[in-house]
């Protein structure tokens, strides 16, 4: 069950209108700054112990990588991308990854379970595991590659934005634990501001290209970063440049729905009226044919 | 199994038992397989995953069921694989496709054992079912791990090759139960009649008994 | 260090250099960060390694292992020569002005007074010239040939930008890039914080020669270790010893020197005087129990330690000094010790030539008490294959294993690098029999006065007469113990104008250590601590954010010692003439007219104004800091590059006779055994991760799975040259051992040109062990030398050479 205290503005699988009383809720956001992350994995520490998760203790693979990826255990897991500038110096560049908590969310659209999936009124996307089915297709929903299905349950995880953490006031776990305050959770709307400054203070620093990504192809997300090259993201471990949900989702879950469901119906009342209008051919009885 | 055996008596025999029970598998299974499919399609079915057992039962027994019906499906496409190439005769029956609407069966050129509409349902049946099988496994996290963007374009398939499924049962159906009376009977007891026979497919008929008339 | 972590948000340039804050101090980083942000402080970060804390810096230089001397020594150079000093501040609180002897030389990498034999220096030439009158003669001028100043341009005029190029491998755009950066600090408006390791960092180390005696209170009030002048002197110019990062510009509202690792030297030497030169009396068990019942409360309530662990107890000092020591752990060898005390210290892991630390212990009788943890001290006989290959038939030595409890199931104070003493509530109850370190050696204790008590001995008072006043004899509480650290009152201490007034009655706590009397009617567990409990309670428990400056210097959370004073020699902060802050907006404390006040515990009589003339520096004979140390240090008064006694060059440009440290200690037969070029052909370093701590957070699951497994860093070009893809297992070789781990090829670390010759260095971070809940790894600290730094015996872990191959 969605959490009791939230707004639910979206519910996967369901088209009539969720709980949605609560009037003062305000969108939030997690503002990770690459520009003051050290990498130093405290968030990955964090959302381990808050979420009561410990993945297997892997081994070293040639990177500071760990856990390499996301996984049911690994709601966040920091990437380490080394880019070597023309000029010959290079660029350690450490990119928290995890949900974005879009504001259109693949994963939900392409959801078939009523309700495993919602979008609280505060924008945090929440994966309601007692719902969820297991099919995946939150993965293929996703424009960045976040969900994990588990091996032990088949059910799909990812950053809860710690929603019940937030649902009671309080900031979500990583938050809390970052020491250098890279990053920094509160009303969207804050953030964006504190993300301008800081965009700015990285353009004095001879950034240029220093920018809020917040992608609109997915309606903007609730978990955003402020980048040194917003020119290229995909230099931060592949961060896609323009997310949106794939058309081939957007047919799949979008037009296919209802015509394919309007060519079953048709199909049907074709030939029920053709029963009704025609009728049956009759049974030709012995030596009656022609 | 079957062929062209002669009957003693009564009626032209049409489907041997083990083609029935083939077919009533793939009928089966695909019942299971369109409705708890639809439930994860479009919301307004998600009720439908009850026929197996509620949602993650359906998730679960699924692809299971597609197997085992992909299995019978193509122990029937083998079988009746050559009985479904489209030959000269059945272009000219097809030209008289109003009138058949009509049920204006009079003077419709001869066919053999199943006509064009058949033979094409068959066909969009075939290819659909491999669409499912091939987008399905992709599908099949419990089997398979492909990469992201190839599971959306299986997804799509294997939705689109579902419901061209769906359409050709829905014809399927009433066409042989509800409007072309005396078909069902080949699935359920084996055989036609005579009459059926005659009208609806006088080469078979001659094929099979002979040339008797 | 001499000011809190908080006080680095003032800066407005961070130097990080033989360090790697945001690596082994993500907390402590977070304050770089706050300047960057709030203050647009810039970072410029000179390590081997492209590291965390570069990967923010607005500027990254690459340097060779063990050639930050030679690199500060260019930037000295460079700000004497450019004039990028702040001359008012110089002049006024250092001893630039001051004329140097005659007879003190420099020549060919020796100062005068070298004894080749003894491989030491006879300092007595290291001293100022004194006039008639007795005092130092002075030249305010700065022009004299042999004043400070003068003989501080002519010694690192040497240090050009090519010699360091020659030396360091950074290329010399680069280093003149750094340069600027520092340069640019040099107004009285600006300041600049650098970063250290406090590994070799020898104006902390030499505390550690200079013990106060801990059994005259008043005495330790007043016998202050020699080592501060070198602190003072590092404050006034960020100088720090053995690195020694000059600077001659005025430090900050917070002092400039900060070895960022409170750990080690500057919390557990410095704060208990845990002396490398052994107290009086120390080497036998009865006289470290007498110890005990007066200086035990730190051990058992604080972290610390090398390793990190807990140090409960001055026996665990004495362990510690012999094992942790180059020179102890050598005498830590067969026979010598009959029972060793093991708590909160890890010999195995943290000893340099991991085999012969434990080779050490083979013959022994050690009873070891054990930590929460399994380790390399408990585990050392057991047989882990090629990991710890051990005969356990053949190892005499009986291990006892006490179960002790964490640091977390206790309560406790905790001081942080910036001086402040928190107390801290135990968080839960030690599993099973696990006890305290209080306890345990409290039972011991116990049971060992009884039985002097019923047999007698050779010198049965100091034990049977022991002040053992805790409520309940086997358990004394933190709380009693924090009491008596912090000292009370025997008798009533009067005040000396007027005795009829009584300051503090007999009973109660002092109020700090300006009350303690030379008399023996106060009793105080150490000086610095002195005031932590007073009347007032326990202050190490204040938890009030309130920083009514703005500077973060929160007075009212815990107890800063000395005094609760938040940055020492405050009044440096201060114009000499007027008493007025360099700069308005980061003011410590100014003199009103009357007195120096502020923010702060003045460190200074709050009365001695300006026109008084007194300095800064109140701890020096003459009141300035020390950029010639004199005879304070004993590798020379001046900073000078030596090469690592593994040094891939194996040439000292600056002087080809004297290579490496001529004062070093260097144990028999040790000088011939260090590895060549020839053989071992690249740099090797050791450092720590941030995802673990020291060898303890192998055994926790999380930081595990952040960090699994051993590897060690190499350049592409060494990669390639080897054979060696990203990930592949290799074996890393010195002369005294090897170990293997995943190889990560990474665009890092940097091939340096050196003296001619290509450099590549091979990062070993140290964390591994056979033990935990990681991978099974090798200890690094099988490949690394005993070398003892001059000062400190700080063995230099961390330049060496090493050859590796794929595995």
């Amino acid at each position: 069950m969605a959490l009791q205290s939230l707004n639910v503005t979206k519910r996967s699988a369901t088209t009539t209108q969720p709980p949605s009383v609560r009037t003062a809720e305000e969108p939030v956001a997690k503002l990770i700054d690459v520009s003051k992350c050290i990498g130093c994995k405290a968030c990955q520490v964090a959302c381990m112990q808050w979420n009561d998760l410990r993945d297997e203790v892997g081994t070293n693979v040639g990177v500071y990588d760990n856990p390499s990826n996301l996984t049911d255990q690994s709601w966040t897991v920091m990437r380490f991308a080394e880019y070597s500038k023309p000029d010959g110096d290079m660029e350690w560049l450490i990119r928290k990854d995890g949900c974005m908590h879009c504001e259109d969310p693949g994963c939900l659209k392409a959801c078939p379970s009523p309700g495993a999936i919602v979008k609280y009124a505060n924008g945090i996307v929440d994966f309601i595991s007692d719902n969820c089915i297991g099919c995946g297709y939150c993965v293929a929903g996703c424009p960045f590659d976040v969900p994990r299905i588990s091996k032990k349950d088949s059910k799909a995880y990812k950053c809860t934005l710690c929603s019940d953490r937030v649902a009671v006031g309080l900031e979500p776990a990583c938050v809390k634990t970052c020491p250098t305050g890279a990053i920094q959770y509160g009303a969207k709307t804050d953030m964006v501001l504190r993300a301008e400054k800081r965009v700015g203070d990285l353009k004095e620093r001879g950034f240029q290209k220093a920018a809020l990504y917040n992608p609109a192809g997915v309606g903007g997300t609730h978990v955003m970063y402020v980048l040194q090259h917003g020119d290229d993201p995909e230099r931060y471990s592949g961060l896609p440049s323009n997310p949106s949900i794939s058309p081939w989702v957007s047919v799949w879950k979008g037009a296919a729905k209802p015509l394919a469901s309007l060519a079953i119906g048709l199909a049907m009342l074709g030939a029920f009226f053709h029963y009704v209008t025609r009728g049956p051919k009759d049974e030709h009885a012995e030596g009656e044919s022609k | 199994m079957s062929g062209p055996v002669v009957m003693k008596s009564g009626d032209v025999p049409r489907y041997a038992p083990g083609e029935r029970v083939t077919h009533w598998i793939v009928a089966i299974t695909f019942v299971l397989l369109a409705l708890s499919g639809l439930a994860f399609f479009h919301p307004a079915f998600w009720s439908l995953t009850a026929v197996l057992g509620g949602g993650v039962w359906s998730r679960i027994l699924h692809p299971y069921v597609g197997v085992v019906m992909f299995v019978f499906f193509g122990l029937m496409a083998l079988k009746y694989w050559k009985d479904n190439l489209i030959q000269p005769y059945d272009r000219a029956w097809q030209k008289r496709l109003p009138d058949i609407l009509n049920n204006n069966d009079h003077g419709l050129p001869e066919i053999d054992k199943y006509n064009i509409g058949q033979k094409q349902l068959f066909l969009a049946w075939v290819v659909s079912m491999v669409l499912l099988l091939v987008s399905g496994v992709v599908m099949w996290r419990d089997v398979a791990s492909f990469p992201v963007p190839v599971i959306r374009i299986a997804s799509v398939v294997h939705a689109i090759a579902a419901v061209v499924m769906i359409l050709g049962f829905i014809v399927h159906v009433y066409s042989a139960i509800f409007w072309v009376r005396g078909s069902m009977r080949a699935m359920t007891r084996g055989t036609v009649t005579h009459g059926w026979a005659k009208h609806h497919h006088p080469l078979w008929y001659r094929r099979v008994t002979g040339g008797g008339k | 260090m001499t000011n809190g972590w908080v006080d680095i948000k003032n800066t407005d340039l961070v130097l990080i250099m033989g360090g790697n804050a945001a690596e082994a101090h993500p907390c402590g980083f977070k304050w770089v960060t706050e300047a960057m942000e709030h203050r647009k402080a810039k970072l410029v970060v000179v390590d081997p390694r492209f590291t965390r804390s570069a990967a923010l810096a607005d500027y990254y230089a690459p340097i060779r292992v063990g050639t930050d001397i030679a690199f500060l020594g260019g930037v000295i150079n460079w700000m004497l020569a450019n004039k990028k000093i702040h001359l008012d501040y110089v002049k006024a609180f250092t001893n630039a002005p001051f004329i140097i002897r005659e007879d003190f030389d420099f020549a060919d990498g020796l100062f005068s007074g070298y004894n080749a034999d003894k491989r030491s220096y006879d300092r007595t030439t290291w001293a100022y010239e004194l006039g008639k009158d007795g005092f130092a003669k002075v030249d305010e001028t700065l022009e004299d040939p042999r004043c400070v100043y003068q003989l501080m341009k002519k010694h690192f005029s040497r240090y050009t930008p090519e010699m360091v190029q020659k030396i360091c491998g950074t290329p010399k755009e680069k280093f003149l890039k750094v340069c600027e950066y520092i340069g640019s600090t040099s107004t009285p408006d600006k300041v600049m914080t650098i970063l250290l390791c406090a590994r070799v960092d020898p104006p902390l180390a030499r505390l550690a020669e200079h013990p106060h005696d801990g059994d005259d209170p008043a005495a330790a009030g007043q016998h202050r270790p020699a080592g501060r002048r070198r602190e003072r002197a590092a404050r006034a110019l960020q100088r720090a010893g053995h690195h020694r990062p000059v600077r001659l510009q005025r430090g900050a509202a917070g002092l400039p020197v900060r070895p960022d690792r409170g750990g080690r030297l500057a919390r557990d030497v410095r704060r208990q005087a845990h002396a490398q030169a052994p107290a009086p009396g120390s080497d036998e068990l009865r006289a470290e129990l007498r110890e005990v019942a007066h200086e035990p409360a730190e051990g058992l309530v604080r972290r610390g330690g090398d390793e990190g662990e807990r140090l409960p107890l001055r026996l665990a000092a004495q362990a510690r000094r012999r094992l942790r020591r180059a020179r102890h752990l050598r005498a830590h060898a067969p026979g010598q010790d009959e029972r060793l005390h093991l708590a909160g210290v890890q010999s195995a892991r943290g000893a340099a030539e991991q085999d012969e630390g434990r080779a050490g212990d083979v013959e022994a009788q050690v009873p070891r008490r054990d930590r929460p943890a399994q380790d390399g001290d408990r585990e050392f006989w057991q047989d882990y294959g090629d990991k710890n290959p051990a005969k356990p038939d053949e190892i005499k030595t009986e291990v006892f294993r006490l179960p002790a409890s964490s640091f977390a199931e206790d309560s406790g104070t905790f001081t942080s690098s910036g001086r402040v003493i928190q107390w801290h509530w135990a968080g839960q109850d030690p599993p099973g029999l696990a006890k305290t370190d209080r306890e345990i050696v409290a039972q011991i204790f116990t049971r060992v006065r009884d039985l002097y008590k019923k047999e007698g001995g050779k010198f049965p008072d100091a034990i049977t007469n022991l002040t053992w006043p805790y409520a309940i004899a086997t358990h004394p509480s933190p709380e009693e113990l924090l009491r008596e650290i912090s000292g009370r009152a025997l008798e009533d201490v009067v005040d000396p104008k007027d005795k009829t007034k009584v300051l503090v009655q007999a009973g109660q706590q002092l109020a700090g250590f300006g009350q303690l009397q030379p008399d023996g009617t106060t009793a105080c567990g150490n000086w610095i601590y002195s005031g932590v409990w007073s009347q007032a309670g326990n202050l190490s428990a204040r938890r009030d954010t309130a920083d009514p400056g703005g500077l973060g210097n929160n007075l009212t959370w815990g107890y800063s010692w000395p005094a609760n004073r938040r940055v020492l020699y405050n009044r440096a902060n201060a114009d000499p003439k007027t008493g007025k802050p360099w700069d308005p907006k980061r003011g410590g404390i100014a003199w009103n007219g009357k007195a120096w006040a502020g923010v702060d515990v003045p460190d200074i009589a709050p009365a001695l104004g300006p026109d008084t003339g007194a300095g800064p520096f109140i701890m020096t004979a003459e009141g300035v800091g020390r950029l010639f140390a004199l005879g304070g240090m004993a590798e020379g008064p001046f900073p000078e590059h030596y090469e690592p006694f593994e040094s891939p060059i194996g040439n000292n440009p600056l002087h080809p006779k004297v290579v490496s440290n001529p004062a070093a200690r260097v144990f028999k037969g040790d000088m011939e055994a260090f590895g060549k070029a020839d053989k071992f052909p690249y740099a090797a370093t050791t450092y720590r991760l941030t995802e673990h701590f020291h060898f303890w957070t192998k055994h926790s699951t999380t930081a595990a799975v952040v960090q699994p497994a051993a590897f060690v860093e190499i350049d592409e070009e060494l990669a390639k040259t080897k054979g060696i893809a990203n990930g592949d297992q290799v074996k890393v070789t010195s002369s005294r051992g090897a170990v293997t781990a995943a190889a990560v090829v990474t665009k890092r670390m940097k091939v340096l040109e050196c003296d001619g010759k290509k450099v590549h260095t091979v990062g070993i971070p140290i964390h591994w062990g056979f033990k935990g809940v990681t991978k099974d790894g090798y200890l690094a600290n099988n490949l690394t030398p005993y070398v003892g730094d001059a000062n400190s015996q700080t063995p230099e872990f961390k330049a060496f050479l090493v050859n590796i191959e794929k595995a």
